[in-house]
């Protein structure tokens, strides 16, 4: 028996895999793991604003996620704590957008929904949104590849090379913001930082090049979510949960192998 | 000229790193910045570069200018998997016969599948140079390309520039600590402590006042005290990171020549 509900969310996170695997390397090169935290507990805020303001769902996300991590890129950069000043958006960021939401009497929100995602509900139109999206995160990344790679290897030998780090820090806060609008339905607002860092930190052990690790990533991701689709239909587990639970797996086995090297 | 800062001045937040610097770098020269810890050294090649922005004065190099930079550290994440060979092929790509070939000018033949992660400081600097060269530079800036390398191998370092510029012309600029070294190789020297303190050809710098109270000379030419780290009167910038040079000074020194006391400096 296949579902036409798990055929949707079988393809919405494989759509969306696409995106985390190679963004998610650069998360993990760059040591960006906070601030995918906080761009994404942000979400909240913005399923707040949507709903109160009657905006589409993904826009009110896109634009709250990416107001974000557009000022925490430029406050970082301005010599204040980055690690403190991360720690305080990604938090307060959730904390303000779930207070947001109980000012909202007039719409019942589930949030669990969007903390956890729930991707056995995802709609046709979610679909289409998530490939669109994970489409253009990933073209964006393919397009500035190579200077962006060499921005994360070091941003002066970038800036003598004629690559300006920060237009490539610029493309990776845009896709970031983009990335995760699209994952809230799908492994929901604390869940998306865990889809970007897992599957890469998995595929480090195998991979000798940026490009392998990143086909490796996306590759591992697309197998969490199938087995944690498939784990959470048999054991009637919460789906998001279960494919980051897959990919934790993946993780460990890896790890074996790096230690037995 | 290919490169050149006019009346330079940055600063880190308040604080002045570089005031009033102006100096070029002419096609097919050898210039060398020397200058003690949190003299601004750096901050000069990455201003150079377009990395640290000017708070006046200005920076211009030639329009198109090809730079091939060595960084001073290059700290490569632990995360990042990274062959030499594709190290080489950033940003551009380069044909696997350049890449042989740059990485035998410079020494590092063979390299080209191991990770950098796993390279020695010596063959580091070399795979650093060899993708310097694939850019067909027409100047070579490096910032302290020799630091971690041992006596002959920093002869042969300055050796391999000497021969790069005899071959394709191309024009350095590095800083250096090596002082005695330095003076050999350069055509032309610039001291450095905030501002430039002296400037001109390697012999007229050593024999320079300004150049001799910096780095701790006496009057009669004696190496007096070579740790001017510690004990030179000037503010350590935030990079003024330890060094240890074991030149303890011992009173018996101020008798001997001039010329042993350069060679001490050759230790």
């Amino acid at each position: 028996m296949f579902d036409e509900f798990l055929l949707r969310a079988l393809l919405a996170g494989l759509g969306l895999t696409l995106a985390t695997g190679p963004l998610g390397s650069f998360v993990v090169w760059r040591r960006m793991a906070y601030f995918g935290d906080a761009t994404s507990h942000a979400a909240i805020l913005g399923v707040a604003l949507s709903f109160a303001f009657h905006l589409p769902l993904y826009l009110g996300i896109l634009a709250v996620a990416l107001s974000v991590a557009l000022t925490v890129a430029s406050l970082s950069g301005r010599g204040h704590q980055a690690d403190t000043l991360l720690g305080v958006m990604a938090h307060s960021a959730l904390a303000l957008g779930l207070v947001s939401v109980s000012f909202l009497p007039s719409v019942r929100v589930d949030l669990s929904a969007y903390l956890f995602g729930d991707i056995l509900t995802v709609g046709w139109s979610d679909v289409v949104w998530v490939w669109a999206g994970s489409g253009a995160v990933l073209g964006l990344l393919l397009w500035r590849w190579n200077g962006l790679v060499t921005a994360t290897v070091n941003e002066e030998l970038a800036q003598a090379s004629g690559v300006n780090p920060g237009r490539e820090r610029l493309a990776l806060t845009l896709a970031l913001g983009l990335t995760v609008a699209l994952s809230i339905k799908i492994v929901g607002a604390l869940l998306i930082a865990a889809m970007l860092i897992i599957p890469p930190a998995a595929a480090r052990a195998f991979a000798a090049t940026p490009e392998r690790m990143a086909v490796l990533a996306t590759l591992s991701g697309a197998f969490a979510v199938i087995a944690g689709l498939g784990a959470s239909l048999r054991f009637d587990t919460p789906a998001g949960p279960s494919v980051v639970v897959a990919a934790f797996c993946l993780f460990l086995l890896s790890a074996l192998r790096r230690s037995r090297v | 000229m290919l490169i050149a800062a006019r009346g330079l001045s940055v600063r880190h937040g308040e604080l002045p790193v570089l005031s009033d610097v102006t100096l070029a770098v002419s096609k097919g020269e050898i210039v060398t910045i020397i200058g003690p810890n949190g003299s601004g050294k750096s901050t000069l090649i990455r201003a150079l570069i377009g990395l640290a922005p000017a708070s006046s004065g200005s920076v211009e190099r030639r329009a198109g200018l090809r730079i091939g930079y060595v960084p001073q550290r290059l700290k490569v994440e632990a995360g990042l998997p990274l062959t030499v060979r594709r190290f080489l092929s950033l940003p551009r790509r380069v044909t696997d016969a350049a890449a042989e070939a740059a990485l035998a000018r410079t020494g590092a033949d063979g390299l080209g599948p191991r990770q950098l992660l796993a390279l020695s400081g010596g063959q580091f600097q070399r795979v650093l140079l060899a993708r310097a060269l694939l850019s067909a530079p027409e100047i070579l800036i490096l910032d302290e390309p020799t630091q971690g390398l041992d006596q002959p191998g920093i002869a042969a370092f300055y050796r391999l520039l000497e021969e790069l510029r005899q071959e394709t012309g191309v024009a350095v600029l590095l800083v250096s600590h090596d002082l005695n070294v330095v003076m050999r190789a350069s055509d032309r020297v610039i001291c450095l402590n905030g501002h430039v303190c002296c400037e001109g050809a390697p012999e007229a710098v050593s024999a320079a006042p300004a150049y001799r109270a910096l780095f701790g000379f006496d009057q009669d030419g004696v190496l007096a005290l070579y740790r001017h780290h510690h004990d030179h009167d000037h503010d350590h910038g935030e990079d003024g990171h330890d060094h240890h040079h074991h030149h303890a000074h011992d009173p018996g020194h101020s008798d001997r020549s001039a010329t042993q006391a350069s060679e001490q400096v050759d230790v």
